[in-house]
């Protein structure tokens, strides 16, 4: 056990702190009025700055504008980026599954031709996997590609990307083998969102907003030499990334979680509710296993970084996602029916932020892979019981 | 930055867990476990043989001096056996409390003896015990391993004592009832009994010795769920319904998978508290609480989940997993229950120097 950062380590994490205290602009608030358009063109602009001073894609390799660090640096990276309350990564799927898909499988010209407009934010990407009748079971993909000379003709339909909206460019995995076994006949292809028949339609959630929005395809043609990986090898490819976003997702979540406890005890105290025992006793339930989840990520990331892959990275996302639903149901119950007030209402707390949490964290036991495929991965992969479908 | 056991530390963890399972496996313990005192000499003289006893005790008291890493290790794998008798009491909390709370003489005639394993200790926190001119008097609940030790270290309000049992007049131990037979539970009354107070005696000298008694639980802990995850998957590979193995249905899975993630996340909080205590981290007794306050939730519901799985065979006095059941809820009770250490946790987190530090009464450990 050795949990202290390397001298290298520490200096990286000094640099940062001090660019990002000099670079960082003052944190727009939910009620400001900006609209969803005005607000990615923010996370754009603050994009290229970190890339034009050298911050974007930490861990990638030096000759595609990537720094060359570990994965430690990785995960301070986002780490120092939530604390310093930067704005989010806008091309946040290109950096953290399209990118180390693309340097994992994919080809020179690929590499050349796509990873810097990914870290400059040129290039904005979405995902194309999930399908109507696709959801848990992704192999179960029908929209369809056809070779027709050095082209394919994709036609079908794709749902929940994020930022389909916003997307120059679409990761999409499709079935060019329709004879082949569910998870034999799929091929990766990068597809231009400009290219005609390609039409995006925003899906209005819960929350009232629309990060995510379904795609239709009906005969786009994508050049052959956009296949990423092998023709019909698509699902290797896909999974790759799928785990990716796995092991990664969890470093934002510590110091974002740690932040959203700290602004609910400062309310306490205004309140009065800090000296609550019920109050106090539910605060420190949150923060135990918040610390939990903090351990678990770090476990997890110093057994990526040393290559070895341990059991953690599968529950991780159960983790975080089951405690943020806990957590924001404590926060209504601190908060009482100011709660329930959105951006808008003179007596809404912290600009609405509480009433988007608590709806927002509703999806977070269903997207990137559900709490019930998490279990049926730990039940089947790591414990070794009989596959249950 | 490592997570993970060094190679010695690994080393010792398998050295244990090959030991235990030749020399405590299940039915060893559960014959011990109906002695009266839950203490087998002959067990006990081959740990000391290991060098076991010494664990946490100075080189220069014949221990080995380890740090809360590798206790963290041994504790695990004794977890995992459901180890009977007095070790945990002896090595993690009696021991640790008189070298805190020892002068440099008083550690080396106890503690040498403990190394060398020919002395048994154990301790309990005891406010409602009161010292006079030399002598102890008053009541002690749910003290474990009394009976089996030959020395009580008593925390009274007025410091820590050492209480010599065979010589001790005005002594009564009698046994509690409790579930866990395999971690006995005494009263323990003394009416003006003779007593030796121990120098150094400090309130911090206690809670140090707290944190390294509780953070060795809580390593228990961890052991005994890796041990009930084991028995239930295998069990569920096994056992056939509906003409297929039980764990093929995702209800089955599902209370599986979430076994899994109680044990992997104590493991990381027991580890992270471990490294913490070690590295005297500022966060340190509040990372003990933490593990304590999530392994005790965890335990008992692997406990349930494991009996649930196992199905009428899991209500059985054969089946194994209601002796971890058990032990789960001994351990979620003793060194603070979840609503005194979620207190520590929220003196730390939500109190402010100066705000309302009078304002809140606490909540005080049950204990008579």
């Amino acid at each position: 056990m050795d949990l202290t950062l390397s001298p290298e380590q520490l200096q990286f994490r000094a640099d940062l702190r001090t660019w990002l205290e000099a670079n960082v602009p003052p944190p727009v608030p939910r009620n400001s009025g900006e609209s969803l358009l005005e607000r990615f063109e923010r996370l754009k602009q603050f994009q290229r700055k970190l890339f034009d001073a050298g911050w974007a894609g930490v861990a990638w390799p030096k000759q595609y504008g990537g720094r060359g660090a570990s994965l430690i640096e990785q995960v301070l990276f986002l780490e120092e980026m939530v604390r310093a309350q930067a704005p989010p990564l806008a091309n946040t799927l290109g950096i953290t599954l399209i990118g180390p898909t693309l340097i994992h499988y994919g080809t020179e010209a690929q590499k050349q031709r796509f990873l810097r407009p990914i870290l400059s934010a040129d290039e904005i990407w979405c995902q194309g996997f999930s399908e109507p009748d696709a959801g848990s079971d992704v192999a179960a993909i029908r929209t369809e590609a056809r070779l027709d000379g050095d082209h394919f003709i994709v036609n079908g339909q794709k749902v929940w990307n994020s930022y389909g909206w916003a997307a120059g460019w679409c990761a999409l995995v499709v079935r060019t083998d329709l004879k082949a076994a569910k998870h034999k006949g799929l091929t990766y292809l990068l597809v231009d969102m400009k290219s005609p028949g390609i039409e995006v339609r925003p899906i209005r959630q819960i929350t009232g907003e629309s990060e995510f929005s379904e795609l239709f395809f009906r005969d786009v043609r994508v050049p052959v030499e956009n296949v990423v990986g092998q023709i019909n090898q698509g699902w290797e490819v896909a999974i790759g990334t799928l785990m990716h976003e796995r092991a990664t997702a969890g470093a934002i979540f510590t110091i974002r979680y740690q932040r959203s406890l700290e602004q609910l005890i400062d309310y306490t105290h205004k309140t009065g509710q800090n000296t609550d025992p019920v109050v106090r006793q539910k605060i420190a339930q949150a923060y135990a296993e918040l610390e939990v989840f903090r351990m678990n990520q770090m476990r997890a990331t110093s057994r990526a970084s040393s290559g070895v892959p341990g059991p953690e990275g599968s529950i991780l996302k159960i983790f975080w996602s089951e405690y943020n639903q806990r957590f924001q149901q404590m926060a209504q119950e601190i908060l009482g029916p100011y709660g329930m007030l959105e951006e808008g209402s003179p007596y809404a707390i912290d600009g609405g932020e509480w009433a988007y949490g608590y709806l927002r964290a509703r999806g977070n036991t269903i997207e990137a892979g559900t709490s019930e495929i998490q279990r049926n991965i730990i039940g089947h992969f790591v414990l070794g019981l009989p596959k249950s479908y | 930055m490592r997570f993970e056991l060094s190679d010695t530390q690994q080393l010792l963890q398998k050295s244990a867990r090959e030991f235990l399972a030749h020399e405590a496996p299940i039915a060893e313990v559960r014959r011990i476990m109906e002695t009266e005192t839950a203490h087998d000499p002959k067990l006990w003289n081959k740990m000391a043989d290991q060098g076991w006893m010494g664990l946490l005790i100075d080189e220069d008291c014949c221990g080995m001096a380890l740090g809360m890493v590798e206790a963290a290790a041994l504790f695990e794998q004794m977890g995992r056996v459901l180890l009977p008798g007095p070790f945990h009491s002896t090595v993690a909390f009696a021991a640790p409390l008189i070298n805190a709370a020892g002068s440099e003489e008083q550690k080396q005639r106890y503690l040498t003896s403990v190394a060398e394993g020919r002395m048994i200790l154990t301790a309990a926190v005891a406010p409602a015990i009161t010292e006079t001119s030399g002598k102890l008097t008053g009541k002690a609940l749910f003290v474990p391993d009394a009976a089996a030790a030959d020395v009580l270290v008593l925390a009274t309000p007025q410091g820590v004592f050492t209480v010599v049992t065979a010589k001790a007049a005005g002594l009564s131990i009698v046994p509690l009832q409790a579930y866990d037979q395999t971690r006995k539970l005494y009263e323990v009354t003394l009416d003006a009994s003779p007593a030796e107070r121990l120098e150094a005696s400090t309130a911090a000298a206690v809670a140090q010795a707290e944190n390294i008694a509780t953070l060795a639980l809580t390593a228990e802990m961890a052991g005994g769920m890796q041990r009930l995850l084991e028995l239930t998957v295998a069990y569920a590979k096994t056992r056939k319904q509906f003409d297929q193995p039980i764990g093929k249905f995702q209800a089955v899975q599902h209370m599986c998978a979430d076994m899994f993630l109680w044990t992997e996340s104590t493991k990381a909080a027991v580890y992270y508290a471990a490294y913490a205590l070690d590295q005297g981290l500022p966060d340190a007794s509040t990372a003990v609480s933490v593990a304590k306050v999530y392994a005790a939730d965890a335990y008992r519901e692997c406990g349930n989940r494991a009996i649930q799985v196992h199905g009428g065979m899991g209500f059985t006095w054969e089946c194994d997993a209601h002796l971890y059941y058990r032990r789960a809820k001994l351990s979620e009770n003793a060194h603070g229950d979840s609503r005194y250490h979620r207190e520590r946790i929220a003196r730390r987190i939500i109190d402010r120097p100066g705000t309302n530090e009078t304002a809140v009464t606490g909540y005080r450990r049950a204990n008579p």
